[in-house]
């Protein structure tokens, strides 16, 4: 086996350096003693306790979490069903128009989604605050979550739900006691995409928003405006805590499973 | 209960024969209720026509399946088998016509109500549960009391050869096992008619010969109707009490396995199943206890038991199996009768372990096959490549069919 080439090697190292070289920055940063964004003063952590007593980015956090935690929950049940018309309905009038039009948020830019959803609750008079930025996550999270479990559903085996109708279960029981149970993989994994999707939106959030529900990112966006503290970076830091942490747990977990599940088919065939 | 505990008793009466290493059991020579005329149809297809858009799969098709019968629905990919058997489990809607079963018409009756069970050609086990639970599955959807449920979902696993597995869940089984488990939870609720689609297919042939003879013991131990879809006839012929072959959507011929092979009812079915010599022939007479044909191509005479309703002159085919031909040396032939005999050359040899096929030649065109038992251990055979041997037949040999 030869080495990787020099040209591998060049790319990979440029590649990784311009993806994660200004996330590494911000973390160093963030344990920077001087409040100086760009000149190291020596380490420090209290940014991190200055973080703790910040109440209004306390706040902006929680409504994230509240944000980001309904709107994934909201568009996982609609992005699902799409799902399952999309792979169950066969063929039927306006098949690929419902389908386009499913996952086109996936390539619209924000701006023309945030102002196209702002120009409606405008229209319909509704006073914008918490509930129509969920609605405005929901609405572009939901293709997310179609997409993932779409997939999930492209290698079902569509004989095991009809063994359950033949054993004498109704279809929509079926569809909790056997489907759901095996698309659920697909369905979390719709409903992480989801969350994170909501919780480091900015545009659209802006849009959408009213007073009273600042949303987390755009508290740091408006912060940042009047000038980069470290005490954001602190924040920042925790948020990619967060997220890394999540995808790490999940890929062990899954990698788990199926070399288990390969350990079990293999004992079974010897 | 109490017919829950018959059904269990035969179970274990089953269970007892497979351990003492019981053959098929008796042979039902007297069964026969589609020979009776006041017997009632278990099942009834009326002119039961399916079409998928331009395409039809099933063609104004009847057919009557009797109570305890072993019906099997053979014939090749796409001939509309798997069809009709999924409008029976109430998967498809027909287009036109009824299905009656027990004298209730299905029409519009959800495949949830249905009283019949399907075993899956791909088994369709429920992946998240174990062996127990998929087992259990349809009686929770009866209801049925927590300790009726237990004693049936373990009557099963000892009627399958389980009781080791049940705490397992489907991808810890090798095939064998995963077919056991999905005829044991169609089983289980003890249904009118158990469907079977291509249920060996994913089987060896050593276990799937096994498994043939174990389902035709348990279908006349337990008395259930069991409607079986094939497109292998050897699998076929081996459980089913009647076959019926299917070809675009109709049905060519029901009948008995023995009568499907020693009396096809068409050139399409003699050639469908099994190996077979088809002569072109002329009727030169005809009568009550046979008929005489003159194969011209081959120059010889046919006298053959077979009665046919073609006219004196008529074209007609010869239909003869290969294992009731005899083949010997060529000098044993007198060379002036040459009737039910031809002589012809010996052009290659099948060897298959069991049986040796002989494809002969008569000339460059016309050739015939016989198939003989290898009844001794020698390799070298007496009649090998080459040799100018003689065939020939009894009067009961062959069949005739309509051109």
């Amino acid at each position: 086996m030869k080495g990787p080439s020099w040209f591998n090697v060049t790319s990979m190292v440029f590649g990784f350096t311009f993806l994660y070289l200004p996330i590494l920055l911000l973390v160093i940063f963030s344990f920077n003693e001087s409040r100086l964004v760009t000149v190291w003063g020596g380490f420090s952590t209290k940014w991190y306790v200055e973080l703790l007593e910040n109440d209004q980015l306390l706040a902006a956090a929680w409504v994230t979490a509240k944000v980001a935690f309904i709107s994934a929950s909201i568009a996982t049940v609609f992005g699902t069903m799409a799902a399952i018309v999309l792979a169950r309905a066969g063929r039927f009038w306006g098949r690929s128009m419902f389908s386009g039009m499913i996952f086109a948020p996936l390539v619209m830019p924000e701006v023309i989604l945030g102002l196209s959803l702002l120009l409606l609750f405008v229209a319909i008079d509704q006073s914008r605050g918490f509930w129509t930025v969920i609605i405005a996550h929901t609405t572009f999270a939901m293709c997310y979550v179609a997409v993932v479990v779409q997939s999930r559903l492209v290698g079902f085996d569509r004989s095991i739900e009809e063994a359950a109708e033949d054993l004498g279960c109704p279809p929509l029981k079926t569809f909790f006691l056997i489907t759901l149970p095996i698309i659920l993989p697909g369905v979390v994994a719709g409903w992480m995409l989801a969350f994170t999707l909501s919780l480091d939106d900015l545009v659209i959030a802006s849009f959408t928003t009213g007073p009273g529900a600042t949303t987390l990112p755009m508290k740091i966006y408006s912060q940042v405006r009047l000038g980069v503290t470290p005490e954001i970076n602190a924040a920042c830091t925790v948020l990619i805590a967060v997220v890394t942490g999540g995808v790490i747990a999940a890929s062990i977990a899954t990698k788990r499973r199926q070399s288990q599940h390969e350990a079990d088919e293999f004992a079974a065939a010897g | 209960m109490k017919g829950w505990a018959d059904f269990s008793y035969r179970c274990g009466t089953w269970w007892g024969s497979v351990l003492a290493k019981k053959s098929v059991g008796p042979l039902r020579r007297e069964f026969a209720p589609w020979d009776d005329v006041t017997e009632r149809p278990f099942i009834e297809f009326r002119n039961v026509t399916k079409r998928f858009g331009d395409f039809t799969a099933v063609d104004d098709l009847s057919l009557k399946i009797y109570e305890r019968e072993f019906f099997a629905l053979l014939g090749g990919s796409g001939c509309g088998k798997t069809t009709l058997m999924r409008m029976l489990a109430g998967f498809e809607r027909p287009t036109s016509g009824t299905i009656l079963l027990d004298g209730q018409d299905l029409a519009g009756v959800p495949p949830h109500r249905r009283p019949v069970n399907m075993m899956f050609q791909s088994y369709a086990l429920f992946p998240h549960m174990s062996v127990e639970a998929n087992i259990a599955f349809g009686l929770k959807q009866d209801k049925m009391p927590a300790e009726d449920l237990k004693g049936r979902v373990s009557e099963m696993l000892k009627l399958t050869k389980l009781e080791a597995f049940a705490k397992r869940k489907p991808h810890q089984l090798s095939g064998g096992q995963r077919q056991r488990v999905a005829l044991a939870r169609a089983l289980a609720k003890k249904p009118k008619v158990l469907l079977l689609d291509e249920p060996l297919g994913a089987l060896d042939r050593k276990l799937r010969e096994e498994t043939q003879f174990e389902l035709t013991t348990l279908q006349q131990d337990l008395g259930m109707t069991f409607l079986i879809v094939t497109h292998d006839q050897e699998e076929a012929m081996t459980v089913a009490d009647r076959i019926a072959v299917m070809d675009a959507g109709r049905i060519v011929q029901v009948a008995p396995p023995a009568e499907i092979y020693e009396a096809p009812g068409s050139k399409f079915i003699a050639d469908f199943i099994g190996d077979i010599n088809l002569i072109e022939a002329t009727v030169v007479e005809k009568s009550e206890g046979g008929s005489v044909l003159n194969a011209k191509e081959f120059g010889i005479h046919i006298e053959t038991a077979s009665t046919t309703s073609a006219a004196v002159g008529d074209t007609v085919w010869y239909a003869i199996r290969p294992e009731k031909i005899e083949i010997s040396h060529a000098d044993t032939l007198e060379t002036d009768t040459m009737v039910n005999a031809v002589r012809a050359e010996v052009w290659d040899i099948g060897y298959l372990g069991d049986v040796s096929i002989f494809h002969t030649r008569v000339d460059e065109t016309l050739a015939i096959r016989a198939t003989v038992a290898n009844r001794s251990r020698h390799v070298e055979r007496p009649i090998s490549w080459d040799d100018q041997v003689a065939m020939s037949w009894g009067r009961d040999a062959g069949v005739i069919l309509e051109a």
